[in-house]
């Protein structure tokens, strides 16, 4: 009887942990982007070592890059700080001197990494996935184990495939009960992250169980996955099912005909067996679940949109009210809010732009209110314009922009002025994370864009028709 | 990389829980395409004004703390995002141990790559040091303890990575090693 983690685990392991070695695991799958891989692959030429398997790369720009037009490096140059264009050029070189095909600024596929490899099909049941970016848990969506490394480890996959990795130990996250309506996949993980904590995952691979999760979309299993991190797990997942694979069908970098039936065959074998342990199981019910937002400077400092702020006399918890200038007994409801974004590797997929636009559909951005909608790739931004959704953002009064990373970073020219609230759909409300003194209130999409024609932090339930 | 069998510093402090590594080296630092010099930006908006001058009441700017190489942080230090330019950043500035009760799976990782010694202590030892700012310590490899008080702990370390650590050696040479089990791998899996 093994877990979901425990089979894929097992079916990668090259070289078997001992005492004093970890294992040799095989990476199926290396998402690269420019942040994270210029000194990786300076390590490759100082030691003259080729990238073993450029077929298991999949490489595109997303963190430094701007969301204003910008088709070419020339483009680029005019509208990116110096610094941010040398690294896209770098990255360019890079692929090119290793021959991995970078889906760049011409592509019709570029988008943030966690976006574009399930759209693409490269995300896979039962793969190994890294990626220099912390945030490759949403990968584990598809019953994928998929975990963020560091640059000296991005060098060792892209010389030998492979890491060197302790097995880590497993947590099951049974989430019972149905979401209620207008209650979303993000509010389900603030909620998560809320009970178990920033460091609650720490060591652990989280598996999503339940009949609330096998309840979600593809997208929505993306978002809970994605902010597995969040809590300190590495990785999170949720077995693939049907959803999964009708999800998967027809996708470009999927199998296709007779390889397509035999890795169906190999994918239905892989949930976690009835009866298989986990080292700790946490038990959370989201039949009551309410909008959830952020009220400190991390995740796991998350309440109810409409309770009042906690009280605690821990210094850090005060430090960390002031910051956000939040008073603790006091209502989130009503704070006026200068920024919205929509967007990123959690909340940057079609549906989410869907979402936003049931509220901003016929009304108009509050004064004063900045609104940005960033969609998560080039597929992305087709797909909502041919449904007409950038008209929607527009007519709102609202920026429609181009596909990249934006705001939840603040290193690509979108940031939130210092001082300034932000309502933003994101999965990081670090001190400065979206720019120097901004605060950042985490949100689901329709409690962001509730936030945005109301122009005050606000219930979307009484929004949505 | 230069061997590393002890560390012997007074501590510099920074109480506060979950240190992220937005904190510790913000995003915008991020364009960088080397590993130097990224250490006048470690902690940069705790450190700095607005203006750009020294925050003289932040910790790492105070003299008595100049020069110190252990960091003491508060609890579950490092969480947040994977970049490895949080380290690079914690030993351009010249810290050499990062002191918690937990510290976060991608950041401990990254960290002994470079030879930045993560040291896990008990809540009970985490609090002198947090107490007792600018303590005399001695992290030693080789026992793996830290010497706290004219005791000595022990901190869990993974023992491959501490023999890396204390004989300079990069994983990446042991992993090329594995070619033979790697081709066999991908022949069976192809």
């Amino acid at each position: 009887m093994q877990s979901l983690f425990e089979k894929i685990w097992g079916s990668h392991v090259v070289v078997p942990e001992t005492d004093d070695t970890p294992a040799v695991l095989y990476i199926d799958l290396h998402l690269l982007h420019e942040v994270t891989t210029p000194q990786a692959f300076d390590l490759l030429r100082a030691q003259g070592l080729p990238v073993r398997r450029t077929d298991r790369c999949l490489a595109t720009l997303d963190h430094s890059t701007p969301t204003v037009p910008v088709k070419t490096l020339k483009d680029l140059e005019i509208v990116s700080e110096p610094s941010a264009a040398k690294q896209v050029r770098q990255m360019e070189k890079n692929c090119k001197d290793f021959g991995i095909e970078l889906r760049g600024f011409s592509s019709r596929d570029r988008g943030i990494v966690h976006v574009m490899g399930p759209e693409l099909g490269a995300t896979q049941p039962g793969a190994t996935i890294v990626c220099g970016d912390s945030h490759t848990s949403t990968h584990g969506a598809f019953g994928a184990l998929a975990f963020g490394i560091g640059t000296t480890e991005v060098g060792h996959v892209l010389a030998t495939q492979c890491l060197l990795q302790r097995k880590p130990k497993t947590l099951a996250i049974n989430v019972r009960g149905k979401l209620p309506d207008d209650v979303t996949a993000k509010d389900l993980i603030l909620k998560i992250i809320g009970t178990i904590g920033v460091g609650g995952g720490t060591g652990h691979v989280l598996e999503y169980r339940g009949e609330a999760i096998s309840g979600l979309s593809m997208e929505q299993r993306m978002t809970v996955c994605n902010m597995s991190i969040e809590a300190g797990a590495r990785a999170g997942m949720v077995a693939a099912d049907d959803t999964t694979y009708q999800y998967m069908a027809g996708r470009p970098l999927a199998p296709k005909g007779a390889a397509w039936d035999a890795a169906l065959k190999r994918w239905r074998a892989l949930p976690t067996d009835a009866g298989a342990k986990f080292d700790q199981e946490v038990t959370i019910d989201v039949s009551n679940l309410r909008p959830m937002v952020t009220f400190g400077t991390n995740p796991g400092m998350v309440m109810p949109i409409d309770e009042a702020v906690p009280t605690d006399d821990d210094p850090a918890f005060r430090k960390a009210l002031a910051y956000m200038q939040v008073e603790a007994g006091k209502p989130m409801l009503g704070k006026p809010v200068d920024v919205v974004f929509i967007g990123s590797c959690t909340n940057g997929r079609l549906s989410d732009i869907r979402e936003a636009a049931r509220i901003l559909r016929g009304r108009h951005v509050a004064e004063r209110v900045r609104l940005l909608v960033v969609p998560g790739s080039e597929d992305v931004k087709r797909q909502a314009e041919a449904e007409g959704l950038d008209e929607v953002v527009r007519a709102a009064g609202g920026e429609w922009r181009e596909p990249g990373c934006s705001m939840c970073i603040g290193m690509n020219g979108d940031t939130v002025p210092s001082g300034k609230l932000s309502v933003s759909t994101s999965n990081r409300n670090f001190e400065g994370r979206q720019g120097t003194g901004a605060r950042t209130v985490l949100a689901s999409p329709l409690t962001a864009a509730a936030a945005a024609v109301t122009g005050a932090i606000a219930d979307p339930r009484d929004l949505v028709g | 990389m230069e061997p590393i069998k002890e560390i012997r510093s007074r501590t510099v402090v920074i109480p506060n829980d979950d240190i992220d590594t937005d904190q510790i080296i913000p995003a915008r630092f991020l364009t960088t395409t080397t590993k130097q010099g990224l250490g006048k930006n470690l902690f940069n908006d705790w450190r700095y004004a607005k203006d750009g001058s020294e925050r003289a009441d932040f910790v790492l700017n105070k003299p008595e703390n100049r020069g110190a190489t252990v960091l003491v942080g508060g609890n579950n230090f490092g969480c947040g995002s994977s970049r490895e330019h949080a380290p690079w950043a914690l030993l351009d500035f010249g810290i050499r141990a990062v002191v918690s009760t937990e510290i976060a799976d991608i950041f401990r990782s990254n960290s002994l790559k470079n030879g930045l010694v993560p040291v896990i202590v008990d809540a009970k030892t985490h609090r002198w040091l947090v107490d007792n700012p600018g303590a005399d310590v001695r992290v030693d490899l080789d026992s793996t303890t830290i010497e706290v008080d004219g005791k000595r702990v022990k901190f869990p370390i993974d023992r491959f990575s501490r023999y890396c650590l204390m004989n300079g050696i990069d994983q990446l040479g042991y992993l090329l090693e594995q070619r033979t089990a790697i081709e066999r791998y991908e022949q069976a899996h192809a």
